[in-house]
């Protein structure tokens, strides 16, 4: 599996993994209150941080760990040095840069698309809470979207 | 726009005729990774005209033995 995209899997796992225990821990509180005075900002700002903090530890971790991988095939193949295959460990080229490129472009229309409706919402003098989460909302599904035509790129052939 | 490449190619064969080179090695040798040399292999990617011209010097063969590109069925030549 090419770097670039284990690291997409990393993005895609922590995006959904987060977004589904801020929407448990919320949507918990949501359940009998009025909608006004369900307390989910702070929730809410955790879990933007533990986005990104989990990110880079995932980053991190899928590199240690291909690194590792890497240096044990060199090793037990006799294909180069351990040195050699772990040294370009990042290497991205045309492919990966075309990859990125496509995903990001099709996380910008869906985000796009979703930022509307959080539009629409404000524009209804919807609760804050409503308009809060629309926006946060169709920023963790246009990250998936982005993930997933990446990944579906890496397969399917581009 | 995701979709497969009419474009075919004789690396893999090219490659053995190049003294059994890995796709490790031809990827080092054109800045690739292995990934894209596989992706390329089975047509699943077609490189830039930059990446198929060094990957041709690096097999030592003309473009054209490298990379082919079929006429459309039905098409007049």
């Amino acid at each position: 599996m090419p770097f670039e995209e284990k690291l997409t899997w990393v993005n895609a796992s922590v995006t959904l993994m987060v977004a589904a225990v801020y929407a448990w821990i919320v949507g918990g509180r949501v359940a009998g209150s009025h909608i006004g005075d369900v307390s989910y900002q702070i929730p809410l700002l955790v879990a933007i941080g533990a986005m990104i903090a989990l990110t880079i530890i995932g980053t991190i971790t899928v590199s240690i760990a291909t690194a590792i991988g890497r240096a044990v095939r060199a090793e037990v193949t006799g294909e180069g040095t351990a040195a050699d295959a772990v040294a370009d460990l990042d290497r991205k080229d045309e492919r990966d840069d075309h990859i990125a490129r496509h995903g990001d472009r099709i996380g910008y229309y869906v985000s796009s698309g979703l930022m509307l409706g959080a539009l629409a919402l404000s524009m209804l003098r919807s609760d804050q809470f409503w308009i809060a989460n629309a926006i946060f909302g169709a920023l963790v599904i246009a990250g998936l979207a982005s993930s997933m035509a990446k990944i579906a790129a890496y397969h399917r052939g581009f | 726009m995701v979709r497969p490449t009419r474009v075919t190619n004789s690396i893999r064969s090219l490659r053995f005729a190049a003294g059994e080179m890995t796709q490790s090695e031809l990827a080092d040798r054109v800045g690739m990774t292995r990934q894209t040399i596989i992706a390329i292999e089975q047509g699943r990617y077609s490189p830039s005209l930059e990446v198929a011209f060094r990957i041709a010097r690096v097999l030592g063969v003309r473009l054209d033995e490298v990379f082919q590109y079929p006429e459309e069925v039905g098409h007049d030549s």
